[in-house]
C-alpha cells in the first residue's frame, strides 16, 4: 500500500516540517509559548485550535512571512529564518482570505503565478488546473464575479502551480457553504494522494477528523495534544456503548434537499477516479 | 536582489497595467479635477488675473500638470493598499520571487498611469487654446521633469499605501499636495501676494518646477529655477524612497 511506501521514505528523509520551541509575542500578547511538532512527508497534518490560538501565526512563520522570537523551524530541510528563499521554493501558502486578484480572470491569475514561479508554458499549466478544479466555464470571467467556493478552488489551484512539496492551508473552509467545503476537502485529499505534504489549520473538529493523518491541538500558544485520531481518542476513557437513534444532521438534510453535490459535477471532476475517498 | 528581479517586475507590472486597462475610470477621475480647475481658472477667474503672458492657459498649464500628478498618485497608494489588505500581497511574499519587485511594479505602473493622465490634460489644454513653440528638446525636458516629479511623489504615495488602516487613509494624503500649487506661482504671480505668503510661495518646490516648465514652454531662458526644481525632486525622491523601503522591509521581515 502507498502508506507503507510513504513511511519508508519518511524514515529515509525525516520529517518535512520540524518545529521546535517556537515563540512569538505581539507586545504583551504571548501568541506562541513554545510550539513543537513534526510533520511527516506526504501526510495531512491538521493544526486544530479555536480563534486566537496562534494557528495563523505558526503558518506565517513557516511560510517566511514572520520571524519567530525564539525557537527554530525548518521546512523541506531548510531553516525558515536563514534559508527563507529555499523555503519559498518548497512551499505554497493559501492564506485565510482568498489570495486572488479580483480584477483578473481566473485563467490570468493562474498564468500570473506560473510566470512568477518561472515555469515554461504558463498557459498550458493554467488550462490543466482550470480543468482539474472545474473552472473552465469561468476561466475568462473576472474573479470578482466568482462565488466563495470557486474563489477558494482557484486559490488552492494557484497554490499547486510548480508542484511545491509542502502546502499550507490556513483555515481553507472558513466561510464556505457545505458544498464548497466538500469540494475543498476533495481537493486536499487529492493533493495528499499525490505525495504533497499538507499542513492545514482549522477550527472545525470534523474537518480535522475527516482529512488529517495527524492532529495537533494548539491551545493558548502550546500544543496540548498531538497524535492520530485513534491516539487522541484514547486520551479519553474507553467509549461506552449506548444505543442512540441516528438523527440526520442538519448537514445531511441540507445536502439532501439542495441536491446531491455530485450533480454539481465539481467534486466528480476534481477526482475522476474517485481515489482517496 | 535575486536574479529574477527584472522578469518578476515585468510580470507584476503587466498585472497592474491590466488593472488600469480594465478600470479606465481611474484615469478619468484623476484628470477630472485638474481639467475642472483649468476650465474654472481660464474661463471664470482668468480674466481678472494679470500674469503678463498673452494667454492665461499658457501660464496655467504647468501648475495644472503638477495637480494632475498629485491627484494621480492617490491611486498608487490605493492600489498598493488593496494588495496589502487582500491576501495577494502575502501570496507574492511567500513565493520565490524578488521581493522588491512587488513594490517596483506599483511604482512603474504609477509612472505609466500618470503619463497617460498628463497626455490627456495637455490635449484638453490644446483644445482650450494652449500653444507652445517648444521644440522636441524642450518637450523632452518637460517630460523628464514631470517623470522625476511623478517618481518622487509615487514613492511618497507608497508610504500611506503600506501603512494606511483604511482606503480613505490611503488616498487622503494627496489632498495637501493637490492644494500646494495654489500657494505658488502656478495660478497667479507671487509678486501679488502679501509678504509671508509670498515668502512661502517662492520657496516651496512647486514654484520652481512650475517656473521651469513655463519657461521651457515659452522657449525662454531657463534660469536657476531648473536646478532648484531638480534638487527638490531629487531630495524628495531620496527621502521618500528611503522611508518607503524601510517600512517595506519592516513589513516583510
Amino acid at each position: 500500500m502507498s502508506i507503507d511506501f510513504q513511511m519508508s521514505t519518511e524514515q529515509v528523509r525525516g520529517p518535512v516540517i520540524q518545529v521546535q520551541g517556537l515563540e512569538k509575542s505581539y507586545k504583551d500578547l504571548h501568541v506562541l509559548r513554545g510550539v513543537d511538532f513534526d510533520v511527516a512527508r506526504g501526510s495531512i497534518f491538521a493544526l486544530l485550535g479555536s480563534n486566537g490560538a496562534g494557528k495563523t501565526t505558526v503558518v506565517r512563520i513557516l511560510s517566511t512571512l514572520l520571524k519567530p522570537d525564539a525557537g527554530t523551524a525548518s521546512v523541506n530541510g531548510f531553516d525558515v529564518a536563514t534559508q527563507a528563499a529555499n523555503v519559498r521554493e518548497s512551499i505554497s501558502l493559501t492564506g485565510q482570505f482568498a489570495a486572488v486578484d479580483e480584477i483578473l480572470s481566473g485563467r490570468e491569475n493562474l498564468v500570473l503565478v506560473a510566470r512568477l514561479r518561472h515555469l515554461g508554458d504558463p498557459g498550458r499549466i493554467a488550462d490543466d488546473l482550470l480543468a482539474r478544479f472545474s473552472l473552465i466555464d469561468a476561466a475568462a470571467r473576472k474573479v470578482s464575479t466568482y462565488s466563495g467556493g470557486m474563489r477558494r478552488r482557484l486559490d488552492i489551484a494557484m497554490s499547486l502551480i510548480g508542484n511545491p512539496p509542502v502546502i499550507f492551508l490556513d483555515e481553507p473552509t472558513t466561510g464556505l457553504d457545505p458544498q464548497a467545503r466538500l469540494e475543498v476537502w476533495q481537493a486536499v485529499r487529492e493533493l495528499a494522494g499525490q505525495g504533497t505534504t499538507v499542513l492545514l489549520t482549522t477550527q472545525y473538529l470534523d474537518e480535522a477528523e475527516q482529512l488529517a493523518d495527524r492532529i495537533a491541538v494548539l491551545h493558548r500558544g502550546r500544543i496540548i495534544a498531538n497524535g492520530t485520531l485513534p491516539e487522541l481518542k484514547q486520551l479519553l476513557p474507553p467509549a461506552k456503548v449506548e444505543y442512540v437513534e441516528k438523527q440526520p444532521t442538519l448537514e445531511d438534510v441540507f445536502l439532501a434537499i439542495v441536491g446531491d453535490v455530485g450533480t454539481d459535477s465539481k467534486v466528480g471532476a476534481a477526482s475522476p477516479d474517485g481515489t482517496n475517498n | 536582489m535575486t536574479k529574477h528581479f527584472f522578469g518578476d517586475t515585468a510580470v507584476l507590472l503587466g498585472r497592474s497595467l491590466r488593472h488600469i486597462g480594465r478600470s479606465p475610470d481611474t484615469i478619468i477621475t484623476t484628470v477630472v479635477m485638474p481639467i475642472a480647475f483649468m476650465l474654472l481658472f481660464v474661463y471664470v477667474f482668468g480674466g481678472a488675473i494679470q500674469t503678463g503672458s498673452d494667454k492665461y492657459v499658457n501660464y496655467l498649464l504647468p501648475g495644472i500638470l503638477l495637480i494632475t500628478v498629485a491627484s494621480g498618485i492617490s491611486y498608487t497608494a490605493y492600489r498598493l493598499f488593496l494588495d496589502m489588505k487582500g491576501g495577494i500581497f502575502e501570496r507574492f511574499q511567500s513565493m520565490p520571487i524578488a521581493r522588491s519587485s512587488v513594490l517596483w511594479a506599483h511604482v512603474l505602473t504609477s509612472l505609466v498611469a500618470n503619463l497617460i493622465s498628463l497626455v490627456v490634460v495637455v490635449l484638453v489644454a490644446l483644445v482650450m487654446g494652449f500653444r507652445s513653440g517648444a521644440g522636441a528638446l524642450d518637450w523632452f525636458a518637460v517630460t523628464g521633469i514631470m517623470m522625476l516629479f511623478t517618481l518622487a511623489l509615487t514613492w511618497l504615495a507608497v508610504i500611506p499605501g503600506l501603512t494606511a488602516k483604511s482606503v480613505d487613509g490611503a488616498s487622503a494624503f494627496s489632498y495637501p499636495l493637490i492644494f500646494l500649487p495654489f500657494i505658488s506661482s502656478a495660478f497667479v504671480p507671487t509678486e501679488s501676494m502679501p509678504g509671508p505668503v509670498r515668502a512661502f510661495a517662492e520657496n516651496q518646490p512647486v514654484t520652481s518646477i512650475v517656473n521651469t516648465i513655463r519657461d521651457l514652454f515659452a522657449q525662454q531662458q531657463v534660469g536657476a529655477d531648473i536646478w532648484i526644481a531638480l534638487a527638490w525632486c531629487a531630495s524628495l525622491l531620496i527621502v521618500a524612497y528611503g522611508v518607503a523601503m524601510a517600512i517595506y522591509h519592516r513589513k516583510i521581515s
